[in-house]
């Protein structure tokens, strides 16, 4: 999950599609951000590069939309219905997940066990 | 036995001490605790503890020559009570007497040469001024109006002259100092030199030649006083200023209880170094208690007394310095087994001596807050309605000092301060706090914890006679680890300067527009 700047970000990812879920007059998704380009990185608890100002998955209620869909604590989100993630700040970030006029959220979220995952199988033969 | 006789004095410890000190000589007995000992006592492990040997050394060789019995006959060396007369006292005596002598005399040899000299520096110009008009009155020229302009500046400029070396030379001696001071004896000799050139062109080109031009020699005699202000400015500078700046930093250790302080002094000479220790001494160290140092002259003796060292070969051995050296190992040994218990009962007998004192102290503070509620201050209207049972501050403190003189007796005596403090100071400073309208708290400051030397009675640093012990010329100037000793009858100051760091300062700029901060959050949305 490491970057330099001025060039393209790779990583392996994971689609997840969450289904907001109606509790009491809001749309909720089960989980808590931190993070963004306004922000500490130093101070991110799951980032493996101390530099990285993107977006993390910090908290999951259990039982909620967010951990039925497969999203882990600790994971960095990428792009959010087509929306990029990883330059924007906290606030806009916050936004972009909690339109009232969608339903569902697809997010693009990559972790450290994807990439290790990919590895190991490439590299049996 | 001769072991039996040496153990009586310990009777009133714990069996357990006895023990392990029976324990020591013979190797049978064994102590379930002190299994640890038993294993090291076959062998003599030499781990010299750090306090011990100086005091065991010298006590062993001493014990070569003499008989086998010394430890029974000899007497046990206490503190001198208050009435009896000791032989530091005699020998402080003795000194008193045969310095003063030699002191006086030094003093007065440099009182009558610095009136000397002091007339002689007055007097000069005036005599250069009235000579002519006594020689050769007829052939001198009249005094126009320069040349009696310059008479009175003649006059302000010696009244000047006359008040800056009053200001700055005749002043009561603060001490007497072993050598010269040798800036003094500088400038007074260049004051001699000086005098004395300006005489001897006086007497060659004016006397001898009988000089008409008295405005000439007028001048001549104000540039004489313009000179002699310049050498006063020149003795300010050397006497007084040159050594304000703190150049070394000196560190005062007394000897007997290891009070330390520190001090910032300027470039002075060794006396004059020690000379302002001194003052700071009496300023600010505690005063000197010997009363308090008897509990570890004590715990040395035991530490000598509970062995005994037996020379069986006899006195007149080749190798004496082999068996001294062995026997000193032994005792080492000896001791270093047997420490076990001695910090045990130092560290029991300091919580008691703690927990007396406090209850001494809480019982005193009682009493005198009790005492001070028996006095009252008369009011002004009340004087003119109750005229008897009346007191003045004296009869005031008389009145109330019974109700608290045994328990600050009795403190006192916990603290071991008795002798400081006489029944006639104490009524005193009750009178000097009734006046004053302090509170019990006020009035007991003074004897809870111990003052300067000053703070104390006339006898108690009256008769001070120091000696000032250096490796180096007592009349050269401070240097870097400089090491000397002011010694006195009871006590010695050691004395170690350091010199203050030559600092190097280097400056940076800051743009007062180059201070901007970010915020450091990190927060966290639920979405």
């Amino acid at each position: 999950m490491s970057f330099t700047p001025g060039q393209p970000v790779t990583a392996v990812v994971q689609r997840i599609e969450i289904q907001k879920l109606r509790h009491g007059d809001n749309l909720i998704l089960g989980f808590s951000i931190g993070g963004g380009i306004d922000q500490d990185p130093g101070q991110n608890p799951f980032s493996e590069d101390k530099t990285d100002k993107g977006i993390y998955v910090t908290r999951i209620s259990t039982g909620g939309p967010a951990e039925d869909a497969g999203l882990r604590m600790g994971d960095k989100i990428m792009q959010v219905n087509g929306w990029d993630m990883t330059m924007v700040t906290h606030d806009q970030a916050r936004k972009r997940l909690t339109k009232k006029n969608e339903d569902v959220v697809r997010l693009l979220v990559t972790r450290r066990s994807l990439e290790d995952a990919v590895k190991n199988s490439m590299s049996r033969p | 036995m001769d072991t039996e006789s040496t153990y009586s004095g310990y009777s009133y410890y714990s069996g357990r001490s006895r023990g392990s000190h029976r324990h020591g000589e013979r190797s049978r007995d064994r102590h379930k605790s002190r299994s640890k000992d038993s294993r090291s006592e076959k062998s003599v492990t030499i781990n010299t503890p750090p306090a011990e040997p100086l005091l065991g050394d010298s006590a062993v060789r001493g014990e070569q020559v003499q008989d086998d019995n010394w430890g029974e006959t000899t007497t046990a060396v206490t503190g001198t009570s208050e009435h009896s007369l000791s032989q530091e006292d005699i020998v402080r005596i003795t000194k008193d007497l045969e310095d003063s002598v030699g002191l006086d005399c030094r003093r007065y040899f440099t009182l009558t040469l610095a009136v000397i000299l002091g007339l002689l520096v007055f007097l000069t110009p005036l005599a250069f001024l009235v000579l002519p008009h006594l020689l050769w009155p007829e052939k001198l020229q009249n005094c126009g109006t320069a040349c009696e302009g310059l008479f009175i500046s003649v006059a302000f400029k010696l009244l000047i002259l006359l008040l800056a070396v009053w200001a700055l030379f005749f002043r009561t001696p603060r001490a007497g100092l072993p050598r010269v001071f040798v800036f003094r004896a500088l400038l007074a000799v260049l004051v001699v030199l000086f005098v004395l050139s300006y005489w001897l062109f006086y007497g060659v080109r004016i006397l001898d030649s009988q000089d008409e031009n008295y405005q000439g020699i007028v001048q001549y005699a104000v540039s004489l006083v313009d000179a002699l202000l310049f050498i006063h400015y020149l003795a300010i500078v050397l006497l007084e200023l040159r050594q304000l700046q703190p150049c070394f930093s000196v560190c005062v250790t007394r000897s007997t209880d290891g009070e330390i302080r520190h001090y910032n002094l300027g470039q002075l000479s060794i006396q004059r170094a020690a000379l302002a220790i001194l003052e700071h001494y009496y300023c600010d160290f505690p005063v000197h208690n010997p009363a308090l140092l008897s509990a570890s002259k004590s715990r040395a003796a035991k530490h000598l007394a509970g062995l005994k060292v037996y020379n069986v070969d006899g006195p007149g051995n080749n190798a004496t310095a082999g068996m001294a050296h062995s026997q000193s190992r032994a005792m080492i040994a000896a001791a270093a087994r047997r420490r076990d218990t001695s910090h045990n009962e130092l560290y029991y007998e300091e919580a008691e001596h703690e927990r007396r004192v406090r209850k001494r102290k809480a019982r005193l503070v009682v009493a005198v807050e009790e005492a001070f509620t028996h006095i009252k201050r008369m009011q002004e209207e009340e004087q003119k309605k109750a005229p008897g049972d009346v007191m003045d501050p004296r009869e005031a403190a008389q009145a109330i000092f019974p109700s608290m003189a045994r328990a600050l007796q009795k403190y006192l005596r916990t603290t071991k301060q008795q002798h400081c403090h006489s029944m006639e100071s104490i009524q005193q400073h009750l009178a000097f706090c009734i006046t004053n309208n302090m509170t019990p708290k006020a009035f007991l400051e003074s004897y809870l914890a111990p003052g300067p030397t000053l703070q104390y009675s006339r006898d108690h640093w009256l008769s001070r006679q120091w000696t000032l012990i250096s490796e180096m010329s007592v009349t050269s100037g401070l240097k870097d680890g400089a090491i000397f000793v002011l010694k006195c009858v009871d006590f010695s100051l050691v004395v170690t300067t350091k010199r203050i760091p030559y600092i190097q300062m280097s400056e940076e700029y800051i743009d007062p527009k180059s201070h901007k901060f970010v915020l450091r959050l990190q927060s966290e949305t639920s979405v």
